[in-house]
């Protein structure tokens, strides 16, 4: 079960999965960004705390969403991240699936370019910091829909 | 085999309660023995009435002993204390001579799953722990309740069995604190009552509930006062205590926003009569705090509560004792197995926690803070308090309105130690010592602290 909430979707609205990292029990993040994403008007499918790779990747295969965001908060997020989207390109129908993680996701804290730039290597859209505020990634959530909708 | 021997939890706190002595405890975990049992002496020798604490690290916590094992082999630190990975022989060293009747230890972990690391203290010669079957699966976990709850039945039954040598065990019951913040009393007080019935069923006699502070203080003595009256009616035949865990969401970042906020929940648990307080520490905000951080810690709040001599007369009833009330009987009414009870009582969301997203959780029930910082419902899903609650605010939650209430406390706190300096920098022009208390008035600045 996940808690899509049945708000109001908008038409052009984006079929999102909210999720953490395998290693990572922290909701709060997870409840204030499926507001977020729910008052631009997508649909917000939340896996919660402490998601298995395995259970994370059947969900996208089943719910072929427009959009994955990545949410961890513990300092596991890099190396947790890294591995997660590795799984989840390895699945034919997730290969051109926009994908973004975000929060604190290293244990030395914001900063690293280089861990930043693994991350874009391996194919997230975008990498959001801690500190780097929500409008960067309200406007990312923005360009997307636009583009999906044309 | 000789184990240290060590006193009865219960009986300590009680006899300092007795004495007018606030009990003090910092939470706190290394993963090298050594460094453990100097926390441990650390603790001891603070000028405070303290308890230790054993803090377990995440691996210890899943179960994952192999991990934790692998990481003590590389000498990866961890963030605890690996308990079961550590030989039994181990810890006893770590205990020797330090835990005893006027130090009890208790074992802190967040585990569903938490027979091992019971096997373990009790190897150790240790017989205090906390959690709960509810309190330490759904905030923390994916595991089903149906699975948790039966690991704590067992838990609880093999801790149980050492009273046989003499010394009573005892389980806190972390229910208090559920989701940490934006959980509305009623729920928090019910949680604990409901989970210290069902450590008792499983044979412990000596308990604590727990109660973490909230958002306004008024709010929290009414609730203190409610724990207390329904734990009088519903654990009238084992030892108990009430144990106020210091704010528990984010903390506020300023030394004295973060000190002010500790000295207050101290003289919460003064004023309502609670026996046990576990503290927070000035780098709460920021990474975990050091031995040292956690013995001044331990050393301001026992100054505070000596330092406060009133107590709670009647609050304004608003309701917390009703609601508490209606939550526990009607979850005593669904069957005389408290286990099997709590459980159905989740899938029928009579029981359900705001915010929480684990899959056991209804997830219709909603909290909100008021514009005097009291929480209150805004929606209460299946919760059986429609009489006690009457028509909720359905005003829209919107994301920015949960961010400014999951910081309310942080901002109240820090903003007030920010006009307390200011005030401190005009009276330093005219003369004023000030604020003595701070070992390093450089890092109060503003401009510091936004750089942090």
């Amino acid at each position: 079960m996940d808690h899509a909430a049945g708000k109001e979707v908008s038409a052009d609205g984006l079929s999102v999965v909210l999720t953490s990292v395998s290693s990572d029990s922290h909701t709060w993040n997870l409840v204030v960004l499926q507001l977020v994403l729910e008052e631009l008007g997508h649909q917000v499918h939340n896996l919660g705390a402490c998601v298995p790779d395995e259970l994370m990747v059947s969900k996208c295969l089943r719910l072929r969403p427009d959009l994955i965001v990545v949410s961890s908060v513990n300092g596991h997020g890099f190396h947790d991240g890294l591995r997660l989207i590795r799984q989840v390109r390895s699945h034919a129908e997730l290969v051109g699936t926009p994908m973004v993680i975000g929060g604190k996701l290293g244990i030395a804290g914001p900063g690293c370019d280089r861990s930043r730039a693994q991350l874009t290597a391996a194919g997230y859209g975008a990498v959001f910091e801690d500190g780097t505020g929500l409008a960067a990634f309200q406007s990312y959530i923005g360009r997307l829909a636009i583009g999906q909708a044309s | 085999m000789s184990v240290p021997g060590t006193g009865s939890f219960g009986d300590f706190v009680a006899r300092a309660h007795r004495a007018g002595k606030l009990v003090v405890q910092p939470r706190m975990g290394v993963s090298d023995p050594a460094a453990m049992r100097i926390g441990l002496l650390a603790t001891r020798k603070a000028t405070a009435t303290a308890v230790g604490t054993i803090t377990l690290d995440s691996y210890t916590r899943m179960g994952d002993n192999a991990n934790a094992r692998a990481a003590l082999a590389a000498g990866i630190e961890l963030n605890g204390y690996p308990i079961v990975a550590h030989d039994p022989a181990v810890t006893r060293s770590v205990l020797d001579g330090v835990a005893g009747p006027d130090f009890p230890v208790q074992i802190r972990h967040g585990s569903p799953c938490p027979e091992p690391i019971v096997a373990a203290l009790i190897q150790a010669g240790l017989h205090a722990t906390e959690g709960g079957p509810v309190s330490y699966c759904l905030p923390y976990s994916r595991m089903p309740l149906e699975d948790s709850i039966p690991n704590w039945a067992r838990s609880c039954d093999l801790l149980a069995e050492v009273r046989s040598t003499g010394t009573d065990p005892h389980v806190e019951s972390f229910g208090g604190c559920m989701m940490g913040q934006l959980c509305p009393p009623g729920l928090l007080v019910a949680l604990s009552v409901l989970e210290c019935l069902f450590f008792r069923q499983h044979g412990i006699r000596s308990v604590s509930l727990s109660y973490a502070q909230q958002t306004n203080s008024d709010q929290d003595t009414e609730a203190l006062l409610a724990l207390r009256r329904l734990a009088t009616q519903w654990l009238p035949d084992v030892d108990w205590h009430i144990v106020v865990y210091t704010y528990m969401g984010v903390y506020p970042r300023t030394p004295d926003g973060a000190t002010g906020l500790l000295e207050e929940a101290a003289r919460l648990a003064v004023r309502a009569g609670a026996a046990r307080l576990i503290v927070k520490t000035v780098a709460e905000g920021y990474r975990i705090p050091t031995f040292a951080e956690n013995v001044a810690a331990l050393e301001t709040a026992a100054l505070a509560a000596e330092g406060c001599l009133t107590i709670a007369g009647d609050p304004v009833d608003t309701g917390i004792h009703a609601e508490a009330s209606a939550l526990i009987e009607a979850v005593l009414d669904l069957g005389p197995n408290l286990g099997a009870a709590l459980a159905t009582a989740f899938r029928r969301g009579y029981l359900d926690v705001p915010y929480c997203l684990h899959p056991d959780n209804a997830g219709r029930a909603r909290s909100y803070l008021d514009s005097t910082g009291r929480l209150q419902w805004s929606s209460i899903g299946s919760l059986p308090i429609r009489g006690v609650v009457g028509p909720t605010d359905t005003a829209k939650l919107t994301a920015a309105g949960l961010l400014a209430s999951l910081s309310y406390v942080e901002r109240t706190f820090d903003n007030a130690s920010l006009e307390q300096e200011f005030q401190a920098v005009s009276d330093d022009s005219s003369g004023s010592t000030g604020d003595d208390r701070d070992p390093d008035p450089g890092n109060r600045s503003p401009a510091a602290r936004q750089s942090a």
